[in-house]
């Protein structure tokens, strides 16, 4: 083999630490990478989503009422705010592979702010997110779901459902660093699924039991998915709601908000910690 | 001298009831390569991890390159560079992507990043290899691109946290070389490991650490004359014989004889060296044993580690291994992740 040498001479040395963009900017190319050139993740991620859809789609969705408009037209909006819990449930496990792997210790060890570095993978997996939502989307379509609203509302629809995927991939994130590995971040990923359901996301809140319907009316994803549903439905009383969009997009917007602001900062500190 | 690159005073750090740092003190000087040698669980990690600000420890002062961990510890930062247990590369990236982005995250400019980089990678052999993804890489070369991403920042102090663990002969001489050239070249090297070859053969200064105390300091030399005695070493022909044989000349030793059933060797520590060997060829001729080698040598570290904790190094009470200390035990695989991160 080759002799080895090093000689640090022939290196230049930066002369300030790098900024918050750069540092952002560094890590998140690689997580956009990581995702682009492992195929197998986009294609599961793709066909887990579309499978569940589908499911919706035909099995349940004939035995589901949803009032003035078609199922399909009814769920894919929230079905979309849902997948943002898929995709963070993926977000958080790899953060934890990074722990586990070693790569979290070498990221940490350098002159950069963690803040930036923690920001960086958080937009890059919500840049990710956009992706997978389109995709969904698309599907969609496909089997039927027209959006009723014009064509501003309906990206005002997928905007607000970044915006509400951004807040909850520092939940996400924050989950990843503790749980430390890998198994541990998809047990308490597990745990959030029962959010997605118990919500006005795949059924009417109206045909749940009575204790439950306070639970689920005044929680995340419900608030998210009305706000959504008002927007691609155009008229909130389609989705048989009876707010304005206005509000409706207001209190989304205050959980998205709220989540950031508890969680962001938790992240960082658990991030310190880990 | 200089002020040390590292410079610790009675560093302690607990977690939960174990005290991985129990009042450990190190001063390293630079233009030295200095392994902090001990069992599983002994601190080596927790030290390392304090020095690359990734611990905070309890109590207790630590300095790096004169400056304070506890105060500035992205002061710090700038001046080191940290290789870990594991290769902490992204296998989905080229080689020259991965060091780019450590590059890029140092602060270095654009331009800085690549022609740094292409150095790195020039003078760690991975040239060729430099646009391929690293998940194709061999172990060794894993290692070797992790340690290029731990120095294109050009640190003064190179931490490398049992650097060969897990890997097979050859890579392991590989990298053992890098590290050589390192020092030469003017980077100061500080080491963890539980091999006691690894620590011979790269250090000026070894540091033995054991329930996260210091227990022993020195160059390997002045290790093995602290422990003392020279060592008669017998290997028998038959296994059989070597009961025979540690009976006829424990008498001669200053200390228990030492059978390893494995290699045929019985070791004994004696005083007196020359005149010992030839009583024990004398002794041997009238048990009329076949012997393949008989030889009087220094001891090696193993005995010496042996001499100090009363316990040889590999079999260290695995009790005092933390959960986050990260000691783990010698993972055979030679590629592949190296993902049983001790939980």
């Amino acid at each position: 083999m080759s002799i080895v040498t090093f000689d640090a001479g022939q290196i230049t040395p930066a002369t300030r630490p790098a900024g918050a963009f750069t540092a952002a900017a560094a890590v998140a190319g690689r997580s956009v990478r990581k995702f682009v050139r492992t195929p197998q993740l986009l294609v599961i991620s793709t066909v887990t989503g579309a499978m569940f859809l589908l499911i919706f789609r035909y099995v349940f969705g004939g035995a589901i009422d949803a009032g003035p408009v078609s199922y399909v037209t009814f769920m894919v909006p929230g079905y979309i705010v849902t997948s943002v819990l898929f995709t963070g449930s993926n977000a958080s496990s790899s953060v934890a592979q990074d722990l586990e792997e070693g790569f979290t210790d070498r990221l940490k060890s350098l002159p950069v702010s963690r803040t930036a570095v923690l920001a960086g993978r958080v937009v890059a997996e919500t840049g990710l997110l956009a992706l997978g939502l389109a995709a969904t989307a698309t599907i969609g379509v496909a089997v039927g779901f027209r959006p009723q609203g014009t064509l501003v509302e309906a990206l005002a629809a997928f905007g607000l459902t970044l915006v509400f995927g951004f807040a909850f991939m520092w939940v996400f994130v924050t989950l990843g660093l503790v749980a430390g590995n890998v198994q541990a971040a998809q047990g308490m990923s597990l745990l959030i699924f029962p959010l997605s359901f118990v919500s006005s996301a795949m059924v009417p809140v109206a045909s749940m039991p009575g204790w439950m319907q306070p639970v689920a009316e005044h929680q995340p994803i419900t608030v998210m998915t009305n706000a959504v549903r008002s927007l691609a439905l155009g008229d909130p009383s389609l989705a048989g709601l009876s707010g304005s969009t206005a509000s409706y997009v207001t209190m989304a917007l205050i959980w998205s908000v709220g989540l950031i602001a508890v969680f962001a900062p938790l992240a960082v500190l658990q991030y310190r910690k880990a | 001298m200089s002020t040390p690159i590292v410079e610790a005073r009675g560093l302690t750090k607990s977690f939960g009831k174990v005290h991985a740092l129990a009042g450990l003190d190190l001063v390293a000087e630079s233009g030295q390569v200095v392994a902090v040698l001990g069992p599983n669980g002994a601190g080596k990690t927790t030290f390392v991890r304090s020095v690359a600000t990734l611990v905070r420890p309890d109590g207790g002062e630590l300095r790096v390159a004169g400056i304070d961990a506890a105060a500035q510890p992205e002061q710090v930062r700038r001046v080191i560079g940290l290789a870990g247990q594991y290769a902490a590369v992204e296998p989905a990236m080229t080689g020259r992507e991965n060091v780019t982005m450590v590059a890029r995250l140092y602060g270095q400019t654009r331009r800085q990043a690549r022609s740094n980089t292409a150095v790195v990678l020039d003078q760690l052999g991975l040239t060729e290899a430099a646009d391929r993804p690293v998940s194709t890489y061999s172990g060794g070369m894993r290692r070797r691109l992790d340690l290029g991403a731990s120095l294109v920042g050009a640190p003064r102090l190179l931490l490398l946290d049992e650097p060969t663990t897990g890997l097979d002969p050859r890579s392991r001489n590989e990298l053992w070389e890098a590290i050589r050239g390192m020092v030469a070249a003017g980077t100061d090297v500080l080491l963890t490991t539980q091999y006691l070859d690894e620590a011979d053969q790269l250090a000026q200064r070894v540091v033995i650490v054991d329930r996260g105390r210091v227990i022993a300091d020195g160059t390997p030399d002045e290790l093995k004359s602290r422990a003392g005695r020279d060592v008669v070493e017998i290997r028998v022909r038959h296994a059989a014989d070597q009961s025979v044989v540690a009976e006829a000349l424990g008498r001669l030793g200053h200390d228990a004889p030492r059978i390893d059933a494995g290699t045929g060797r019985v070791t004994i520590p004696v005083e007196g060296g020359r005149a010992v060997i030839a009583e024990a060829v004398r002794a041997l001729d009238a048990l009329a044993v076949d012997v393949d080698d008989i030889g009087l040598r220094r001891p090696t570290l193993d005995e010496v580690f042996l001499t100090l904790t009363g316990a040889p190094i590999d079999s260290a009470d695995p009790d005092s291994d933390t959960p986050t200390d990260s000691d783990v035990p010698t993972i055979p695989t030679t590629d592949e992740r190296f993902a049983a991160r001790a939980a």
